[in-house]
């Protein structure tokens, strides 16, 4: 016989591989086309935002772009311990004397004010000179300035100019976790009164874990009787699990802020079975156990359902071989069962966790402030301070840390072995 | 060593789900040791919630289940000592073919070189050395049914009952595992109770089967007997083919009893007929009725064929008979058989002992 390389043709010649290419073209052309419009609504909706969320969080060109004379300057600024050349001195003045005409000076004050407290009360004095055309362009600008207030003689304010010069900056994330660049240009720790993201990063984490582990402690069992009762009463113990589902968001925070208050449903009912003192009835709002009993019970379906449609899968008889092979009713679950739903608790706790870790709306309305979590805080910069950069940064970090977590996860239980259903 | 004829014992068992209908009423049962015997039936007839009733995974409403003379229906499953071959194996999908042996040779905390040496044995006794470390995933129908006998023997039980371990096999395999499985019992002596609703499967197998119909063991005896010796018009009609003729009795003596049916009469053996003007379904076997027979019969017809079905080992054919035009008739392959030909007519006879008046249907 031939070599076994030989290539395989079909009856007219042509070989086998090109024909099914051929054949297969068609196929994948059509394919291609019915995923476009999600790859496109992928790609509007979702990766081009993410991009453009993170350009905003290292943007850092508006004082690039206002200084560009200071910062050409600043090149030859060789000795970064001592005060700047006159060219720097010159440039900044021509910079912010553009700027001041412009009505742009503010912003360029409050920006520097952020970098190094006391800049803004040193630009206005700057521009009240411009303004009474004091400043006489012929002679030293660099005494001229020096003069004005004596933190322009501090060397420190200049590094602090330079600091902004890139046009990149990974500052906001630095000021996500509570750092900061410091006039050395090295990375320094907020004072410790001051570290508040810590405190949420840390406590979204905490609520986050605990919510998970609750709804796994209770939706097992549930998902467990879901999935063994007969028919008629899983129909309706499946709707009892779905109703809330169907409701809306903040309809069910809304009631749980009705049974938690102070003069609420449950603390009405410790009082009555006598359990807590009328003129002492304990906080269940506006603090952790606000935020830990309400999204327990929103999130719970999302452990349920996945829990369920694996359970649904293991046939009864495995249990009863367990046990008829010897097995207590715990061994026999806890050798035969339990495994089996591995890929279900995988795919709920994933799903629990990764949707509380960004949970917005309840903690903000029940949680108060021992309550509230890093995506009130990114929401707090969105609509408050404004700082967008700040809130995209926090928004990039929650992601990556999502993303960090599916991946301990995908090499702890494997993703394959996740199973939604 | 002499063996406990009592070894299992329903004592006036009855089963109720709804407190309503009782699907297993007042079950007599003695199952003797190192016995296999076959609970038959169609499906509904109770067979599978006795057998569930013997694992302890369902509780008898009434009465009691004894296991070598210990009551036991309130002993926990795990407790029983039962092993147990399931419908569709419930062979545990995550562990190896050894963990899954390894299961309840663990749970009874056995040392692990014991462990490895009667999983060892118990695999050899099924042919499938050297699998131990597959996947059930990964055996095919069959060997997944083999390996789920291996469990539910390695532990040496007392009793093992199988639920209609063969349901899901072809036929061709399910015919070679029924061999199988009846050497192994024959070989290692267990007491099986086993459940199916195929006859051949269970004439293959038993020492004795009983047939269940309606709660109710019908019969309980030995293949042989059941199917030449039916005690009633189910049992004739569940197991194996049979010709039925409805009528009266007419004349009784001590073996014989005369039928009438619509427009003639024929001599029948009374089974459960005790008096004239009874009324009773006779049931004929089709291999004992003759064409053109040479010694004398003392039933003795003429009909006409129907319809003449090749079998390869056998013929069936569908006669006209006694006004009756669904008569079976198997005739064996053989040379000398005749020509067979639609319309024809021929002489049909057999012997009155053969055909059982039994109750009326």
């Amino acid at each position: 016989m031939s070599s076994e390389t030989k290539q395989i043709l079909t009856t007219d010649g042509i070989p086998l591989e090109v024909s099914l290419k051929k054949a297969e073209k068609k196929n994948k052309i059509k394919a291609f086309l019915l995923v476009a419009p999600l790859l496109l609504f992928l790609v509007i909706t979702y990766i081009f935002p993410i991009g453009d969320m993170f350009m905003r969080s290292v943007d850092d060109r508006m004082v690039t772009n206002m200084l560009p004379k200071t910062f050409k300057a600043m090149e030859k600024w060789e000795n970064l311990d001592e005060l700047p050349p006159e060219e720097v001195y010159r440039g900044f003045y021509e910079d912010y004397k553009l700027l001041a005409e412009n009505q742009q000076h503010g912003k360029l004050g409050q920006r520097l004010n952020k970098e190094k407290n006391g800049f803004n009360t040193i630009t206005k004095k700057l521009f009240r000179q411009i303004k009474r055309k004091k400043i006489d362009e012929s002679a030293s600008l660099k005494e001229q300035i020096n003069k004005l207030h004596k933190r322009w003689r501090d060397v420190e304010y200049w590094q602090a100019i330079k600091r902004t010069a890139p046009p990149y900056t990974a500052s906001k994330y630095l000021k996500g976790m509570d750092m900061y660049f410091a006039a050395d240009g090295s990375i320094a720790q907020v004072d410790e009164d001051r570290r508040i993201h810590r405190i949420l990063w840390l406590r979204t984490l905490e609520i986050a874990f605990f919510v998970t582990l609750f709804c796994f402690f209770m939706g097992y069992p549930i998902a467990h009787l879901l999935a063994t009762l007969p028919m008629k009463y899983s129909n309706l113990l499946m709707i009892c699990v779905l109703l809330p589902f169907w409701t809306s968001l903040l309809v069910r925070t809304a009631s749980w802020m009705i049974l938690l208050q102070q003069q609420g449903i449950v603390n009405d009912f410790f009082v009555m079975i006598g359990l807590v003192a009328d003129d002492n009835r304990p906080e269940m709002m506006y603090n952790k156990v606000g935020t830990y009993v309400a999204m327990t019970q929103i999130l719970l379906p999302f452990m349920v359902l996945p829990l369920y449609s694996v359970m649904k899968t293991i046939s009864p008889s495995l249990m009863r071989a367990g046990k008829s092979l010897g097995g207590t009713p715990f061994v026999a679950f806890w050798k035969v069962y339990f495994p089996l739903t591995i890929p279900g608790i995988g795919a709920g706790c994933l799903l629990v966790f990764i949707l509380a870790i960004g949970y917005y709306i309840t903690p903000a309305l029940v949680g108060g402030a021992s309550g509230t979590l890093i995506s009130n805080q990114i929401a707090f910069h969105m609509k408050t301070t404004l700082d967008w950069s700040f809130a995209s940064a926090m928004g990039l970090m929650l992601l990556t840390g999502v993303l960090v977590i599916y991946w301990i996860y995908n090499k702890l239980v494997g993703v394959d072995n996740i199973k939604l259903g | 060593m002499s063996k406990n004829p009592e070894f299992v014992k329903f004592d006036k068992v009855d089963k109720s789900y709804d407190g309503k209908v009782l699907v297993v009423k007042d079950l007599q049962l003695d199952i003797a040791e190192g016995e296999f015997i076959t609970m038959l039936g169609p499906s509904g007839s109770g067979k599978t919630t006795c057998l569930m009733m013997l694992a302890g995974f369902e509780t008898p409403t009434h009465g009691e289940i004894l296991l070598d003379g210990n009551i036991i229906s309130n002993i926990p499953p795990h407790k029983r000592g039962i092993g147990m071959v399931f419908q569709n194996y419930a062979l545990f999908p995550h562990m190896t073919v050894y963990e899954n042996l390894a299961f309840p040779l663990r749970v009874r905390k056995v040392e692990k070189d014991e462990i490895d040496k009667k999983v060892d044995k118990a695999l050899s006794m099924v042919s499938l050395s050297g699998f131990e470390t597959r996947m059930p995933a990964q055996l095919s129908g069959g060997q997944q049914q083999r390996v789920a006998v291996a469990r539910a023997l390695v532990f040496d039980p007392a009793v093992v009952l199988m639920d209609e371990p063969l349901g899901a096999l072809d036929k061709n395999l399910r015919e070679s595992m029924q061999y199988e499985i009846k050497h192994i019992h024959e070989s290692i002596g267990v007491t099986v109770v086993y459940v199916t609703h195929d006859q051949s499967e269970a004439l293959t197998m038993s020492n004795r089967i009983a047939v269940f119909n309606d709660g109710k063991v019908q019969q309980l005896s030995n293949p042989a007997e059941l199917y030449e010796k039916p005690v009633n018009s189910f049992v004739a009609e569940f197991i194996g083919e049979n010709n039925t003729f409805n009528g009266e009795v007419v004349d009784i003596a001590n073996d014989k009893c005369k039928v009438k049916l619509a427009n003639s009469e024929i001599l029948a053996n009374p089974i459960s007929v005790k008096s004239k003007g009874e009324k009773t379904t006779v049931s004929l076997r089709p291999e004992r009725a003759l064409i053109n027979p040479t010694d004398k019969m003392d039933n003795m017809f003429t009909g006409k064929i129907e319809e003449v079905i090749y079998h390869g080992d056998h013929t069936r054919v569908r006669l006209n008979l006694l006004g009756s035009s669904e008569f079976i008739l198997k005739v064996p392959n053989s040379t000398s058989n005749l020509e067979l030909k639609v319309s024809q007519d021929i002489n049909i006879g057999w012997n009155s002992v053969d055909a059982r008046a039994l109750d009326p249907k």
